[in-house]
């Protein structure tokens, strides 16, 4: 069996605004565009990766949060109605997608292997998280490849920004291992935004772009500093400075996505390719994208 | 129509295994049980409305209210998905929803109601209607949990509450959905080996579960940010829904209250606990947090004439367009009687002025100190156009502020002397005046004179004009 492969790890973060904007034919509610720096962004996102061929799709979504270990999508096929408990003004989409049970399967046991506590949902009634179907979505609108996707273990709640990252890397260093060993091409998607302060209130008309901006000048520092470190590679320095930043900008790193990407990555030495960055009802969302190619340049 | 109340007040948690699973471990059975009780508690009080504030509804534009009359749906918990499935069918009432959405905007605070198909309703709330209203006999409503909501914000909530519950006369319980301490196991444990997470969360499990069966409420609420501090994981929601039931009961610490269970689900710390409004006899304490009335917001990012600040210090914008016109503060002049529990004036006067052994009383209406609310509703909305409104409600508050301002004055309602009354609609109005008159200011015997007239400043239905004794300096 050929060896796997990562082909790309991707900060994909998933505001329902941006799937609302896009009025695809899944969605009920319509809108007149807004948020297109975004929109471009994964425009620019998919096509960079239009001429790149991979089996399946791995997917960290902070909105499936579990409190006892974390979980895999176990079942082939889930078929239903996500409608968004905060903003159902804006998103209840039609969802029909595929799990690669097989990769899924794969991941669990590996982690469960390496002491993390874990589980596979196999319920068939179970919803699927708006945080997937948004990225899902967003990502790859065809919906054509399998996904695996895995809860967000709070562990930022239970303990700390530093416990998550541990455990974080463990998973991401997993993955990447059941990816490699798995025969199977492969993009590892982060579903999440990053400086994560919200307005309280919504606009009349909620595409209104007048009224979009972020929340605060530090939240649009922090949101900067963040992606200088993409830009430049710097992962280590994300990882460090994970805490004050998860702290201060209220980030929804604190779900660990962003952590068990770059753990995913092997911890990115090389510039990651910026395709947007735009604010969502305040918060600070950026499209990142780190492609194999440039990770084998990098390493000799 | 009486006027509505709150007949109890009830605290239940939220994972979903009592409901699915209570044979799993014997405290879950207890749980199941004590549910069981709860619900045949909830009947026997005729209550005729369940209010559900749910923990595991996270909200971030302002709290959201359920308003979809029939949600159907089939939910599975997020970590325990393993258990089971969970069909739901509930009753909804959602003309409540949209009035109580329409009560926070008058007392300013952000609300939305939601009623759209597939809707995700909460595991607590389905857990609690399902549990608690298993035959939906009740009609229910369920509000978020506001994540950035502070505790003006949720005092504010259920007073809002509170007013439609009065001025629909609705008999109402209402239920928090809630863990005291929210500390799970995060590993996989053995159903049977199933206990609180720690010591130190049951101890304080057992103090908080000790001044509730006490009736303290309002000494849980005040102790609110200190118990999540000590034994909640911490997450955005926090422990604000025991602000909200303690708003909804007068933040009172004299209830009669009962812990009908408490046991651990997986690991957190789940308890039923009933509170009967009836007081207990016990000395109700000092209520010294703010008692906040209309919520003036706090950041109004998005439009800049959503600022209640003013420029100019003794006037302040209404509360709302269907209010009539800006309110002011009462003028402070010699022998000036004002109150802050009276609403404000609609032009430069007080409230009321002393001469001599008199106090005569400004023209005082029904609108609500605080809010502008009008109990039993508008004569007419901010386009002219007619409303239905309950003139014994109307009548009511306006005996209520009567009695704020003379005891204010150090007086009392039994000092009113003489009262001329304004109606604007004598053949529709005067037989609930009169009625209401009766079993007020009737008891107490003053002249009175009753004048049909063609408007009033504001969209209400009755003013009095009173003079009274004055008490002695």
């Amino acid at each position: 069996m050929a060896k796997g492969e990562i082909v790309a790890g991707c900060l994909a973060p998933h505001p329902p605004h941006l799937v609302y904007a896009e009025n695809p034919e899944q969605n009920e509610p319509t809108a007149e565009g807004g948020w297109e720096q975004l929109r471009w962004g994964y425009e620019r996102l998919r096509e960079s990766l239009a001429g790149v061929d991979y089996d399946a799709i791995v997917l960290l979504s902070p909105h499936w949060q579990t409190y006892v270990g974390t979980h895999f999508l176990g079942l082939p096929h889930f078929k239903n109605l996500s409608v968004d408990p905060v903003f159902p003004n804006l998103f209840r989409y039609h969802y029909d997608l595929n799990i690669d049970v097989e990769l899924a399967t794969q991941l669990h046991d590996r982690a469960a292997d390496a002491g993390l506590t874990v589980k596979m949902m196999e319920n068939p009634d179970f919803r699927v998280d708006y945080g997937t179907i948004t990225t899902g979505h967003l990502f790859n609108p065809a919906w054509d490849k399998p996904l695996v996707v895995i809860s967000s273990n709070r562990s930022t709640d239970y303990y700390s920004v530093e416990v998550m990252q541990e455990m974080m890397k463990e998973l991401g260093r997993v993955t990447r291992e059941t990816i490699l060993a798995s025969g199977k091409k492969v993009v590892v998607l982060a579903s999440n935004s990053l400086s994560h302060r919200h307005f309280t209130t919504e606009s009349a008309i909620p595409e209104d772009m007048s009224k979009e901006h972020i929340t605060s000048h530090a939240m649009h520092l922090w949101d900067m500093r963040m992606i200088e470190y993409f830009r430049t590679g710097q992962s280590q320095r994300i990882l460090n400075e994970m805490p004050e930043f998860t702290e201060q900008a209220i980030a929804e790193s604190d779900g660990g996505g962003l952590s068990w990407l770059l753990s995913t990555l092997d911890m990115p030495t090389y510039p990651g390719i910026l395709h947007g960055y735009g604010t969502i009802i305040g918060t600070g969302n950026a499209i990142v994208e780190w492609p194999e190619r440039n990770h084998k340049e990098a390493v000799p | 129509m009486s006027q509505g109340e709150l007949v109890g007040s009830f605290i239940v948690p939220v994972h979903p295994h009592p409901l699915l699973v209570p044979e799993g471990n014997e405290g879950w059975g207890r749980l199941r049980a004590s549910f069981d009780d709860a619900a045949q508690r909830i009947k026997d009080s005729g209550a005729d409305l369940l209010i559900i504030y749910s923990t595991t509804w996270p909200s971030i534009i302002g709290h959201q209210i359920m308003a979809d009359p029939n949600p159907e749906w089939t939910m599975v918990d997020h970590d325990f998905h393993e258990l089971g499935s969970i069909p739901y069918s509930f009753n909804i009432d959602a003309d409540f929803a949209h009035a109580w959405d329409k009560a926070n905007e008058q007392r300013g605070l952000k609300s939305r109601t939601v009623a759209y198909h597939g809707f995700p309703i909460d595991v607590g709330s389905v857990v609690a209607l399902k549990l608690l209203n298993p035959d939906n006999a009740i009609p229910a409503v369920i509000v978020s949990s506001n994540v950035y909501a502070n505790r003006a914000e949720t005092t504010v909530l259920s007073k809002a509450c509170l007013d439609v519950i009065k001025s629909t006369g609705r008999k109402a319980v209402a239920v928090t959905a809630m863990s005291l301490s929210n500390r799970m196991f995060t590993t996989h444990i053995d159903p049977k080996d199933d206990r609180i997470h720690s010591l130190k969360d049951d101890e304080w499990n057992r103090k908080i579960l000790e001044f509730l069966g006490e009736g303290r409420l309002e000494d849980v609420g005040q102790l609110s940010r200190t118990i999540h501090q000590q034994i909640r994981v911490q997450k955005v929601v926090a422990f604000k829904p025991m602000w909200w039931l303690s708003g909804m009961n007068g933040n009172r610490n004299n209830l009669t209250g009962e812990v009908l269970a408490y046991e651990a689900l997986n690991g957190a710390g789940g308890a039923i606990v009933h509170l009967d409004p009836t007081p207990s006899g016990a000395g109700d304490k000092e209520y010294d947090e703010d008692d906040i009335e209309f919520f003036h917001g706090e950041r109004n990012v998005l439009d800049g004439d959503e600022d209640f600040t003013s420029d100019e210090p003794d006037k302040i914008p209404v509360a709302n367009n269907d209010s009539g016109p800006a309110l002011w503060d009462p003028t402070d002049g010699k022998d000036s009687v004002n109150s802050e529990a009276a609403p404000k004036p609609v032009g430069a006067y007080p409230h009321a002025r002393r001469v001599g052994d008199l106090l005569y009383l400004s023209g005082v209406g029904p609108r609500q100190p605080g809010t502008n609310a009008i109990p039993g509703g508008p004569i007419r909305d901010s386009t002219g156009a007619p409303q239905d409104y309950d003139i014994k409600a109307q009548t009511h508050a306006v005996v209520e502020n009567i009695t704020r301002i003379l005891e204010e004055a150090g007086g009392s309602i039994d000092d009113v002397l003489d009262v001329t009354s304004f109606l604007v609609d004598m053949d529709r109005d005067f037989s609930g005046y009169n009625e209401v008159w009766a079993e007020t200011l009737g008891k107490v015997g003053p002249t009175r004179t009753t004048l049909a007239i063609r408007a009033l400043p504001t969209p209400i239905a009755v003013e009095m004009k009173v003079i009274a004794k004055a008490p002695p300096l």
